[in-house]
């Protein structure tokens, strides 16, 4: 654990994802305190450009303050791609290591129901549940959810299948072990990396996904998100281009920052790459 | 010898500072001269396939060779050519066989391609297509392989591993090169093709007058091909000299610890005597075949691994199970483990049926019999620490946590690794630690029936002499019951009262290793026996 540290400590794109990240999270975590008003009330003249009239980002075309949006819209990304890569993490870990563990037509038979949701377009089926369910922060993170476990599962299934017939774990099922503990003492700690590494780029995927549902005003109405601020923005892309350019920005940073650190774990985790 | 055809002089290869050591070669000198083969032996770690490996010009990243170091071949120091002249000299002066045909061979491309791209590389004739084939099909010709029109066209996955070391031999050879290295080509494949090979390439060797480098850890090997030695240890060679001078004579600590560890020394003749009535382990007419689907509209295929096995295994017995892959021999450990569910059958152990038991009734029987198996670096979960690798056995059945580290403690400091071991992890352990480890866990649930599946097969030969010693003495200490599976004859014949011979799922012939081995009465016994590296030599070790 500690060498694992210490060798992500001397990936250079990796720390440089995580230092980006930090700040992203630095700056939800500091919203209220820098930001402490309702970023849905206008504090400044309509189209406002940055760094006059005391608008570090400008305002919006209700007099919205940009800056305010993103500080608050961070708040609604990070939570939105954390929770729902968690609930997708579960999700496709218990039906991917089902299926590796026991394998046979049990095991046949959720990767088929694993591949429907995969030959339906993500985003689609996104939108189709979003739009049914009506937009609310939960019904977003359900929806993503149901559209990024697949891949997990399979994942999953993939390291299940060759671990389980991997030595170690046959000396512990001639111990004696439990299948239940055969999976979460053998199996599972060794299957981690992988899975945590997928874990990591789907944050950033869901992240995109919630900006693309919210700038097609899918998102939750209650709450200011990224994606609603360029989505309000698109009309006025030449009159005000920094209404979507600090929210895009945002995004950008945010997005590469996740995908660069869950590089940098792929290749820490992966005991080939990073023992030269 | 008055003109070497390759002459080393003080080669030293530097590792990167991060390495454990600073060299993994120093100051290495020897000459291979025309028409003569040298054994270069050693155990994992002497720095034996580095030096093939800085012949060539290969060394991974990072790893210099010292500028003092001088590799001549026929006048020409090859440590201060460019890449350019290595390339043209590499696969037509020099060339190479590497252990591994599985995975020496583009499994993409079809044989002939792949020996016609060593022709193509060097084509400074100017042979035309149709003249490049017919020499691959001569060298394949050469080599030993059946039809060779048919080998041309088909893909590695269609042959054995020893037609693919033949192939790998017949491209090493396509440009006739003065010099031949050798890295452990025999190590993967089984006894009686492994024969084949080296009479191959000492064949060719002598037809072609090369010279031939020859990289390996088998002293038997050694002993049937070798002009002559030269011993590594550590990097730096501990002694050279004739094949006869250094195997009857050694003379370095060292190289007389390897030869005396070569096992088969001490073959007990008798077998068990005061034979009880029961047997402890009995197999009777035990069937399983493995079918693998493998296409939707082509036949199956089918492997069987056993073929009406009937086996019995007295109290106290240890019973070596010998047979080349493919033979069923593992599979059969497995299903005495129920690993793997044999097909029909009966065994039957300590008089109470083991196949169809319920789980409850399976566990108390796993308490019973455990299984060591051969990997020592697959078979420890690398998260998992050494002491609850070895508790978590007994604490299933029962015990307290603080009781079982304690006995994991006390069972590593008999299996002389020391209790501290107990809370450090399997990645701190070298091969034979991690092989006493596994034998620990086994012990850890006081078991009546020990399995080694090949248990010392991937250990250096010293390694492998300890570890063998330790297992004679728990099973004289602890009164245990053992079936060792392995491939080895030599070291079935140290530790077995019994010997039992499998061939594709049959038992072919059983008898005590002094009887089996002066006197086999079956074809394949003898096969066996005869294609035993070194036997010439090591006769007087096995001889009861």
């Amino acid at each position: 654990m500690k060498a694992i540290v210490q060798s992500f400590l001397r990936h250079p794109s990796g720390m440089l994802g995580l230092v980006i990240l930090l700040a992203v999270i630095a700056l939800a975590l500091t919203a209220p305190i820098f930001f402490p008003g309702d970023p849905w009330d206008t504090v400044a003249a309509p189209f406002t450009p940055p760094q006059t009239d005391g608008m570090l980002l400008g305002s919006d075309s209700l007099g919205r303050d940009i800056a305010s949006g993103i500080a608050h819209g961070t708040r609604v990304s990070l939570m939105i791609g954390v929770i729902s890569t968690f609930v997708a993490l579960v999700i496709g870990v218990v039906v991917g290591a089902l299926s590796g563990y026991v394998g046979g037509r049990v095991g046949e038979w959720l990767m088929r129901f694993t591949e429907l949701f995969q030959t339906i377009p993500a985003f689609m089926l996104c939108i189709l549940l979003v739009a049914i369910l009506e937009p609310s922060i939960r019904t977003v993170v359900i929806a993503i959810a149901l559209v990024s476990w697949p891949q997990v599962a399979r994942l999953t299934r993939g390291e299940f299948l060759a671990l389980k017939e991997r030595e170690f774990v046959q000396a512990a099922r001639c111990q004696g072990e439990s299948p239940l503990s055969l999976i979460v003492r053998y199996i599972l700690p060794n299957a981690l990396s992988p899975i945590i590494v997928a874990g990591s780029l789907a944050v950033a995927s869901a992240i995109l996904i919630e900006s693309a549902l919210s700038f097609m005003g899918l998102g939750d109405p209650n709450l200011m998100s990224w994606g609603f601020m360029i989505g309000s923005a698109r009309t006025m892309l030449r009159q005000a281009w920094w209404m979507s350019f600090f929210p895009g920005l945002a995004i950008l940073l945010t997005v590469l920052a996740i995908n660069l650190v869950g590089e940098g774990l792929n290749d820490v985790l992966n005991p080939r790459i990073s023992r030269q | 010898m008055t003109n070497p055809l390759l002459s080393i002089q003080d080669l030293s290869i530097v590792l990167p500072s991060s390495g454990d050591r600073a060299y993994a070669v120093e100051r290495l000198s020897l000459d291979i001269a025309e028409n003569e083969i040298v054994c270069l032996v050693g155990e994992s770690g002497s720095g034996k396939s580095m030096t093939a490996h800085a012949i060539l010009g290969l060394l991974p990243p990072r790893v210099t060779i010292d500028a003092r170091s001088r590799v001549v071949l026929e006048g020409t120091d090859l440590t201060k050519l460019d890449d350019a002249a290595m390339r043209k000299l590499r696969g037509e002066r020099i060339s190479m066989v590497f252990q591994e045909p599985m995975s020496a061979l583009n499994p993409l491309q079809r044989i002939g391609a792949q020996v016609a791209e060593a022709l193509q590389l060097h084509n400074t004739a100017g042979l035309s297509a149709t003249a490049i084939e017919e020499r691959c099909i001569a060298i394949i010709d050469a080599v030993g392989l059946p039809s060779p029109r048919q080998i041309v066209r088909s893909y590695p996955f269609q042959l054995s591993g020893g037609q693919r070391q033949r192939v790998m031999i017949a491209m090493a050879l396509l440009n006739n090169p003065r010099l031949l290295l050798a890295d452990e080509p025999t190590t993967a494949l089984d006894v009686t093709t492994q024969r084949q090979i080296l009479d191959l390439i000492q064949t060719l060797q002598a037809e072609r007058k090369m010279g031939v480098l020859f990289i390996t850890h088998d002293f038997g090997v050694v002993a049937d091909i070798a002009d002559r030695v030269v011993v590594m240890r550590h990097g730096r060679v501990v002694e050279q000299g004739t094949r006869d001078a250094v195997l009857r004579h050694p003379q370095h600590e060292y190289t007389q610890a390897l030869i005396a560890a070569v096992p088969g020394r001490h073959a007990r003749s008798t077998a068990l005597s005061g034979k009880t009535a029961e047997p402890l382990l009995k197999i009777e007419q035990l069937r399983k075949t493995f079918v693998s689907k493998s296409g939707l509209f082509s036949p199956p295929r089918t492997v069987v691994a056993a073929d009406g096995i009937d086996l019995s295994i007295q109290e106290g017995e240890t019973v070596s199970v010998v047979g080349e892959s493919g033979s069923g021999k593992s599979t059969l450990g497995r299903m005495v483990m129920r690993l793997i569910e044999p097909d029909s059958g009966t065994i039957t152990f300590a008089g109470q049926p083991v196949l169809g038991q319920d789980a409850a009734a399976l566990r108390a029987y796993r308490k019973q019999v455990q299984i060591i198996f051969q990997d020592p670096f697959a078979s420890l979960n690398p998260r998992q620490k050494v002491g609850d690798a070895i508790a978590r056995g007994p604490m299933i059945y029962g015990a307290s946590r603080a009781d079982a580290l304690k006995a994991a403690a006390a069972l590593l400091e008999r299996v002389g690794l020391g209790a501290s071991a107990v809370n450090r992890f399997p990645h701190e352990f070298s091969g034979g630690q991690r092989q006493r480890i596994s034998i620990a866990r086994a012990l850890a649930l006081k078991p009546r029936l020990l399995i080694a599946d090949e248990a010392v097969s991937a250990l250096d030969v010293s390694i492998q002499s300890q570890v063998l010693a330790l297992l004679a003495e728990l099973k004289a200490e602890l009164g245990l019951t053992m079936m060792f599976i392995t491939h080895d004859l030599r070291v079935a014949a140290e530790i077995s009262n019994s010997v039992v011979v499998m061939q594709k799922g049959r038992i072919v012939e059983r008898g005590a290793p002094g009887q089996l081995f002066a006197n086999p009465q079956h074809a394949y016994t003898r096969t066996l026996l005869g294609a035993m590296p070194g036997l010439d030599f090591f006769e007087h070790k096995l001889a009861a």
